[in-house]
């Protein structure tokens, strides 16, 4: 199967996000409860779930690395788990919105989600300070994998966890796809699921393939330059691309 | 090939014949025929590069060092003569090239050699709120010496005349002690292949003269030194690897093809 | 010849060491338990409260122990780091399990050495009945398996990078998070106001136990330090 190029995997998330919101706005019915602000929900969740996938391909990536020592996926475990943070923010963001035009605080402890989301959150936002508190970059990565492994078996747990915290007093807030939701809306939540999925690979794909031009470019000054080389001053903490890697697929 | 693919890929493929379980379990490993000791030679090197972040510190290095021979080491600070002394121990994993030592190659077959070779480092690594009976001790557990090692450890300390401090606090000794201790801790399970990192630093002369017999040239014992001391190592040596600051390879053969005036010159050289 | 030693000979050897150094420089457990009595005193103050039952005394009591235990994870590996114990273990012929395992130990001892003192200070100072105290035992003895399991993970991580005491809080206190759900959830039954209450503690103990055989797993798995086996070099030039 060919692997799609970074051009034509941009081109299609885009046209498969703008059908989405197009379906949010024109096609889903409104939420009898909560009324038009419920529509977030359809930037929210597909924005969770992919984030949480991310991490958990960032975990699989990790693995990956210690079993192979190759580089090249431990750079692709830091991209991955980088977007999904950025797009955790957008996600505890969205889900704060919602709580307040909801019930008017802009936090609840009340939906184990949000709250497991948070504290998953805050776990992986501790990547960058173990990354970048180690200065051998041999060792930065392996235990970085450690990390993303860790981590990546910690969030299931955490969210077994926390919904079981969660008194039965209160009932679960937020539909979401499993929870019965009626056919249109579902489609609509599927495709914007789709469209966030595509916009992930893409983001990952773009860094990817940014840090390999940029390794590139350092290895030919190198080269260039020999002794009088002087390194850039790159960032400390992200993995730079072997030269074995062609694609960033 | 697409991630996925080749990372399930690995992971249906199952571990390598060297399995988790099989590591925690075994007592005694029979030797690999393919391990047996009796390779031509006992380091090989072929176009060794190491590197730090963006800074190469070794740079192409490529030496045969035959099994109970001697390779001296020279270079000024920087040249890398350390980071190659913690390649062969393998304690460090070279970024390019070839290692093999005592005929197992680095890093896959790391687990091989541990335990056949010494190391005397800068450190003495070991513990100061032990004794250093204690230490000695430890490191014979570590090691798999049988009853602990007791005899091996009472012959070495009387070698080196530590027995009656041996039950003191290593924070509490002096420098030249601590070293004596450290050349035990190397020789405890001894190793086919020594490793040794400016062995006669803080040593007075009369202690150098204790520790050079135990240190120097043996049949049964390939040796790596590092040295400051050219006329020495070059009289010492069989080989003789002179690197140059930054890593650089100034001379890589036989110690008889090295005048000491040449390896002074190295020291005094540009990089 | 080689003599390699078996896992649990390696295990047993690191762990007598480190206990033996802890034994004389007492170190961890002193610095653990102090501080664990001085923080109860402080929620005594700012809870404003004589008295503990329930939800709140788990509370108290689970979040002083997890703060206290972190103190003794950010030493778990200074004197291998200060000292060089990591090259000399690394340059032995043992498993990379034996010295997280030994660690762990460790670790879960001084643990259970801190609860020994801050537990029935706590009771002194809030409980009004001690029989929730006994199963309460069990419940701490599956929480500190959990938090030796992933304290030893993070412990060698920090161990080799600079602001290694700020990095194991931060990176080990959101993965404690369902420790302490679990562990507050069963404590909180069983420091009930009228007398231990074993209303829903099997579940919480179950969580508690899976969390530590997860762990364990991951830690088993990644085996830090020495590194672990087939590795290629990567290809630079």
């Amino acid at each position: 199967m060919k692997v799609p190029s970074l051009r034509e995997n941009a081109i299609a998330a885009a046209l498969v996000l703008c059908a989405g919101f197009a379906l949010v706005f024109f096609y889903a019915p409104l939420d009898a409860d909560q009324g038009f602000i419920q529509k977030i929900f359809y930037l929210h969740v597909p924005l969770a779930m992919c984030s949480l996938a991310g991490f958990v391909i960032g975990g699989i990536f990790a693995i990956a690395h210690l079993r192979t020592g190759k580089s090249i996926y431990d750079v692709r475990s830091y991209v991955s788990i980088h977007l999904s943070v950025i797009f955790g923010v957008g996600v505890l963001i969205t889900g704060s919105i919602w709580a307040k035009a909801s019930w008017g605080k802009w936090w609840v402890w009340d939906e184990p989600t949000l709250v497991s989301f948070l504290i998953v959150f805050l776990l992986y936002a501790t990547y960058y300070p173990l990354r970048y508190a180690i200065e051998d970059r041999d060792r930065q990565a392996r235990y970085a994998s450690v990390f993303a492994i860790t981590a990546g078996a910690f969030v299931p747990l955490n969210f077994v966890a926390v919904r079981m915290a969660q008194s039965l007093v209160h009932p679960r807030v937020f539909a979401t796809a499993n929870g019965g939701l009626p056919g249109s809306m579902l489609l609509t939540f599927l495709v914007c699921l789709a469209g966030m999925a595509l916009l992930w690979i893409s983001l990952v794909r773009f860094e990817l393939a940014a840090k390999s031009a940029s390794a590139s470019l350092s290895r030919l000054r190198r080269a260039l330059e020999g002794e009088e080389y002087a390194p850039q001053p790159g960032s400390r903490i992200a993995p730079r691309v072997p030269s074995s890697a062609t694609s960033a697929s | 090939m697409n991630p996925f693919n080749a990372v399930c890929k690995r992971i249906g493929a199952g571990w390598d014949n060297r399995s988790l379980m099989a590591d925690a379990i075994s007592v005694q490993r029979p030797d690999d025929p393919a391990t047996t000791p009796g390779p031509v030679a006992a380091v090989q090197l072929s176009g060794l590069w190491r590197e730090f972040g963006e800074r190469a510190v070794l740079r192409d290095v490529t030496l045969d060092v035959p099994a109970g021979s001697t390779l001296s080491v020279l270079g000024p600070n920087g040249a890398g003569k350390t980071t190659l002394l913690r390649i062969l121990a393998t304690l460090l994993r070279p970024t390019a090239g070839e290692v093999s030592v005592l005929g197992s190659a680095l890093p896959p077959d790391a687990w091989r050699v541990r335990g056949r070779i010494g190391y005397l480092a800068h450190e003495p690594l070991l513990y100061r709120d032990l004794t250093g009976a204690e230490n000695l001790r430890f490191q014979a557990r570590l090691h798999g010496l049988p009853g602990d090692g007791a005899e091996r450890i009472g012959w070495l300390l009387d070698a080196l005349r530590m027995s009656r401090r041996a039950d003191e606090q290593v924070r509490n000794l002096s420098a030249g002690m601590v070293q004596r201790l450290a050349v035990c801790r190397a020789l405890l399970h001894e190793p086919e292949l020594l490793l040794l990192d400016e062995p006669t630093s803080h040593l007075d002369p009369e202690a150098a003269g204790i520790v050079e017999p135990l240190l120097g040239p043996d049949p049964g014992r390939t040796r790596v030194v590092v040295s400051h001391d050219v006329d020495a190592a070059l009289a010492q040596a069989d080989l003789v690897l002179a690197l140059r600051a930054g890593g650089t390879v100034a001379y890589a053969g036989p110690a008889s093809g090295l005048s000491a005036g040449d390896a002074r010159a190295i020291y005094g050289g540009a990089p | 010849m080689i003599r390699r030693p078996s896992t649990l000979d390696a295990l047993r050897a690191i762990l007598a060491k480190d206990l033996r150094v802890e034994l004389r420089t007492l170190q961890s457990v002193p610095a653990m338990a102090l501080f664990a009595v001085t923080t109860f005193v402080l929620f005594r103050y700012g809870l404003d409260r004589k008295s503990l039952s329930g939800g709140l005394a788990a509370g108290v009591l689970l979040a002083t122990i997890l703060f206290a235990a972190i103190l003794g994870v950010n030493r778990l590996f200074v004197a291998e780091r200060d000292e060089g114990g990591f090259d000399a273990i690394r340059l032995a012929p043992v498993d990379g399990t034996a010295l997280l395992g030994a660690k762990a130990t460790a670790l879960v001892i001084y643990l259970l050495l801190l609860e020994a003192i801050a537990v029935p200070a706590f009771a002194l100072f809030f409980l009004d009945t001690w029989s929730g105290i006994p199963p309460l035992i069990g419940v701490l003895l599956l929480a500190d398996v959990g938090l030796a399991a992933t304290g030893v993970l993070i412990s060698s991580i920090a161990a080799n990078s600079r602001a290694r005491d700020l990095l194991v809080p931060l990176v080990l206190l959101p993965l404690l998070v369902p420790v302490m759900i679990a562990a507050a959830g069963a404590a909180q039954q069983l420091l009930a106001a009228g007398g231990p209450s074993y209303d829903g503690v099997a579940k919480w103990l179950a969580v508690l136990a899976f969390y530590d055989m997860t762990f364990a797993a991951v830690g088993f798995a990644v085996r830090l330090p020495p590194r672990g086996l087939a590795t290629p070099p990567t290809t630079l030039v």
